[in-house]
C-alpha cells in the first residue's frame, strides 16, 4: 500500500487546519504529501464571446495566481519540515478532480478542510467535504 | 467604410433628438429618405430575382454553395454527426486543457447569437407566405447550410490570429489573408477588407438596430405604447455595461438564461404537439404536399420553395461567415474539429428550433384552408394566408403557442427580449473583430466601435428605419457573397485536413479521452 496522502487545499482558514494535520500525519506515518488545488471550472459552463476570446489568457493568469500565492509559500513553508511535498494544480469539478488526483498518486488517504458554506447553498448544491466523504475511494479526514 | 462614418456622424444628432419625440420624427424621416436614395440600389442588388422570376440570385446563391460544400464533402454533415456529438460531450477533450474554452462552450455561444427572431418572427413569416411547404425547404436548407458552416469555421480556427499574450482574433477575414497567400492566389487582402466592411454594418444594421427595434415592438405588445427611445437607452445602456464596462454578471446570466429560454422553447413546442399527437401525421403530409404543390399559396411550388430556403438562410446564417468568427477561439489542436462542432450549429438552429415553430403554426391551425378543397385561402393582397386573426410575424407565433397556453406570449416576449440581448452582444464582436482588422488591435480603436455600437441601440429602437433596416439586412448577406468566394478558393485546405484527421482518427492515433 502506498503511504501518500492528498490534501485539498485552498485558501480558506479550514484548509490551514488541514495542512497543519495533514503535515503531522505525514510526518508520524513518513508519508508523501501531495496537496491538490482545484480551480472551479466546468465545460458546459456558458460565457460570452468576448471571455472566449480571452479565456486562454486568463487560464494563464489564474494558474500562475494559484501557484504563487497558494502552492508556491506552502511548499516553501514545508521545505524545511522533512516531509516530502509535492503540489497538483488542476481545472475541474472540485470534488471529480480530487477524486482523479487520489487515483493517478495512488494515495491511500484523503485531508481536507470543512469549507463553512451557508445552509442553504450545501443544501441545494451539496458541499465538496460531504461528496468527497461519500465518493472517495480512500477514507477521508474532515478537519473543521 | 465612408457610409459606415458617414453613419456615425448622423447618429450623434439623432441621439440627441429622440429625447424630443416630435423632432425625432423628422429626422427619422430625413434619415430614411437619405439611406433610402443612397442605397436603394444596393439593396436592389443584392436582394434582386433571377430575370423573369420572383427567386433572389442571393438566395440561389447560398443554397448553391451549400450543395458544393455536401456534395465536395461527401455528406460530411451525416457522417460526422455522431463524432460531433462525442466531440461536444467532451470524449475527446484532453483533461490537462481543462480550464481552456471547451467545443462546448464555443457551439453555446455561437448559438446564442444565430437563435433568436428569425427562429420565431422568421419562420411565421416564411410560413404564412410559403405555407407549411416552405418547412420542408426550410429543413432541407438548414441541412445542406450544415456542410457551408463546417467549411468556414474549420478555415475560422486554422487561419486564426494569435497574439503574444494569448487572446485570439480569427473569422474569414483572416482567412482571405492567409490562406489566400498561401495558395499564392491574388485578391485575399481585397475581399478580407470588403468583407470586414460589410460585417461592421451588418452588426451594426441587422445585428444591432433590427433587434433592438423588434425587441422594443414585442414590449409594446404586451405593455402598449411608449417611445421607443426609452426601450433603447435602457438597451444601450446595458449593452454598453457589458461590452465597455466589461461588467461579467449581465452577460453570464444572459448566457444562462439564453439556453435554458431555449430549451423551454423547445419543451413548450413538443408539449403542444403531444397535445395534438393525432394531427401530426396531418401536419408532415401538410409540409410535403405543400413542398410539391404549394395548396394554393402564392407562387405555388417555388413560392414555398423561395420562402423555406430564404428564412434557413436568415436563420442560421451558414456560409454568412459570423460563426467562423464566434468558434475561431476555441482552444484545439485540430482546426477541423471545430468544423465538425459548428455543424451541429444549422441543425439546431433551424433543423430543430425552426421547425418546432413552423409544426406548432400549422397544428394549431392559424393557417385558414378552404374546408371543401383544402388548400389556403389567401388574403387580399394575395400574397400571405389568411390568418385566425390576421396574424403576421411573431404575433402568428405568439398566436399559436397561447392557443394552448395563454401565459405563453409573455414567456415568448421576455424570450424575444433576451434572445435580441444575446444576438446583439454576439453582433458586437464580430462587428468589433472586423473593425479591428480593419483599424489596428488597440483598447482606444476598439472602444470607438463600441460607443458607436450602443449609439446605434438607441437610434435602432427609437426609429422607424425600414430602408435602414434593409441595407443591413443586404449587408449581412453581402458578407456571403464575399466569403462564399473565399471558401470555394480555400476548400481544397479543408479537404487536406479532414482526410488527414479522418485517417487517423481510424488508425487510432486520435483517441478518446473517456
Amino acid at each position: 500500500m502506498s503511504n501518500k496522502i492528498v490534501l485539498g487545499y485552498d485558501d480558506s482558514e479550514a484548509a490551514k487546519s488541514a495542512l497543519a494535520f495533514a503535515v503531522s500525519l505525514a510526518k508520524a506515518q513518513g508519508a508523501e504529501l501531495v496537496i491538490a488545488h482545484v480551480l472551479d471550472w466546468s465545460p458546459y459552463s456558458f460565457l460570452t464571446p468576448e471571455e472566449i476570446e480571452q479565456r486562454h489568457k486568463r487560464r494563464a493568469e489564474e494558474l500562475k495566481r494559484a501557484e504563487d500565492a497558494l502552492l508556491a509559500p506552502v511548499r516553501k513553508s514545508l521545505a524545511d519540515s522533512g516531509v516530502t511535498v509535492s503540489t497538483e494544480l488542476k481545472y475541474g469539478h472540485i470534488a471529480e478532480t480530487l477524486i482523479d488526483v487520489i487515483k493517478e498518486s495512488g494515495a491511500s488517504h484523503l485531508i481536507i478542510g470543512r469549507t463553512g458554506h451557508s445552509a442553504l447553498s450545501s443544501r441545494l448544491f451539496g458541499s465538496v467535504a460531504g461528496t468527497l466523504a461519500q465518493a472517495a475511494p480512500v477514507p477521508v479526514t474532515i478537519v473543521p | 467604410m465612408s457610409k459606415s462614418i458617414k453613419a456615425a456622424a448622423l447618429s450623434a444628432p439623432l441621439l440627441l433628438a429622440a429625447t424630443a419625440p416630435a423632432m425625432a420624427q423628422s429626422v427619422d424621416e430625413r434619415v430614411n429618405e437619405l439611406f433610402a436614395s443612397s442605397t436603394g440600389w444596393f439593396v436592389n442588388l443584392i436582394f434582386s430575382p433571377f430575370p423573369g422570376t420572383s427567386f433572389p440570385w442571393i438566395v440561389a446563391w447560398l443554397v448553391v454553395a451549400a450543395t458544393v460544400f455536401t456534395i465536395y464533402f461527401g455528406l460530411i454533415q451525416f457522417r460526422a454527426f455522431p463524432h460531433s456529438i462525442a466531440l461536444v460531450k467532451g470524449d475527446y477533450a484532453d483533461p490537462n486543457d481543462a480550464g481552456e474554452v471547451s467545443h462546448f462552450q464555443a457551439l453555446a455561444t455561437a448559438l446564442s447569437g444565430t437563435v433568436g427572431l428569425g427562429n420565431i418572427a422568421g419562420v411565421a413569416v416564411a410560413v404564412g407566405i410559403g405555407g407549411p411547404g416552405a418547412t420542408f425547404w426550410m429543413i432541407l436548407a438548414g441541412l445542406m447550410g450544415m456542410a457551408s458552416k463546417f467549411t468556414e469555421c474549420t478555415l475560422g480556427v486554422k487561419y486564426r490570429n494569435e497574439f503574444e499574450d494569448g487572446h485570439v482574433s480569427g473569422g474569414p477575414m483572416y482567412y482571405m489573408t492567409k490562406g489566400f497567400a498561401e495558395r499564392g492566389l491574388p485578391m485575399g487582402k481585397f475581399l478580407a477588407v470588403l468583407f470586414s466592411v460589410f460585417c461592421i454594418l451588418g452588426a451594426l444594421g441587422g445585428g444591432n438596430m433590427f433587434q433592438a427595434n423588434q425587441a422594443h415592438a414585442q414590449i409594446t405588445n404586451v405593455v402598449g405604447q411608449y417611445p421607443g427611445w426609452i426601450t433603447g437607452v435602457v438597451f444601450a445602456a446595458v449593452v454598453f455595461a457589458v461590452i465597455v464596462g466589461g461588467l461579467k454578471s449581465i452577460a453570464r446570466v444572459t448566457e444562462k438564461v439564453v439556453p435554458f429560454m431555449g430549451i423551454m422553447y423547445v419543451a413548450a413546442a413538443i408539449v403542444i404537439l403531444g397535445m395534438n399527437a393525432d394531427k401530426i401525421g396531418w401536419a408532415f403530409g401538410q409540409i410535403f404536399e405543400g413542398a410539391f404543390t404549394g395548396l394554393g399559396i402564392a407562387g405555388g411550388m417555388v413560392g414555398a420553395l423561395i420562402q423555406g430556403f430564404k428564412r434557413a438562410a436568415f436563420s442560421n446564417e451558414a456560409g454568412v461567415g459570423s460563426a467562423a468568427i464566434a468558434h475561431s477561439a476555441v482552444r484545439t489542436k485540430e482546426p477541423i474539429t471545430e468544423g465538425f462542432v459548428s455543424l451541429l450549429e444549422p441543425f439546431i438552429d433551424t433543423v430543430v428550433i425552426c421547425t418546432m415553430t413552423a409544426l406548432v403554426i400549422i397544428i394549431t391551425g392559424q393557417l385558414i384552408q378552404d374546408p371543401n378543397t383544402g388548400l389556403y385561402l389567401l388574403d387580399e393582397g394575395a400574397s400571405t394566408i389568411q390568418t385566425i386573426d390576421g396574424n403576421k410575424g411573431v404575433a402568428l407565433t405568439s398566436a399559436a403557442f397561447s392557443s394552448a397556453f395563454g401565459w405563453f406570449q409573455y414567456v415568448l416576449a421576455l424570450a424575444v427580449i433576451l434572445f435580441a440581448f444575446s444576438t446583439m452582444i454576439s453582433w458586437s464582436y464580430y462587428g468589433l473583430k472586423a473593425w479591428t482588422f480593419l483599424f489596428g488591435e488597440g483598447q482606444t480603436t476598439e472602444l470607438v466601435f463600441k460607443v458607436i455600437f450602443c449609439i446605434f441601440v438607441v437610434i435602432g429602437a427609437a426609429a422607424n428605419l425600414g430602408p435602414v433596416i434593409d441595407f443591413s439586412d443586404a449587408a449581412i448577406f453581402a458578407m456571403a457573397v464575399v466569403n462564399i468566394i473565399a471558401l470555394y478558393f480555400l476548400m481544397p485546405i479543408v479537404k487536406k485536413e479532414l482526410n488527414s484527421y479522418l485517417s487517423r482518427l481510424k488508425s487510432g492515433e486520435i483517441k478518446k479521452f473517456v
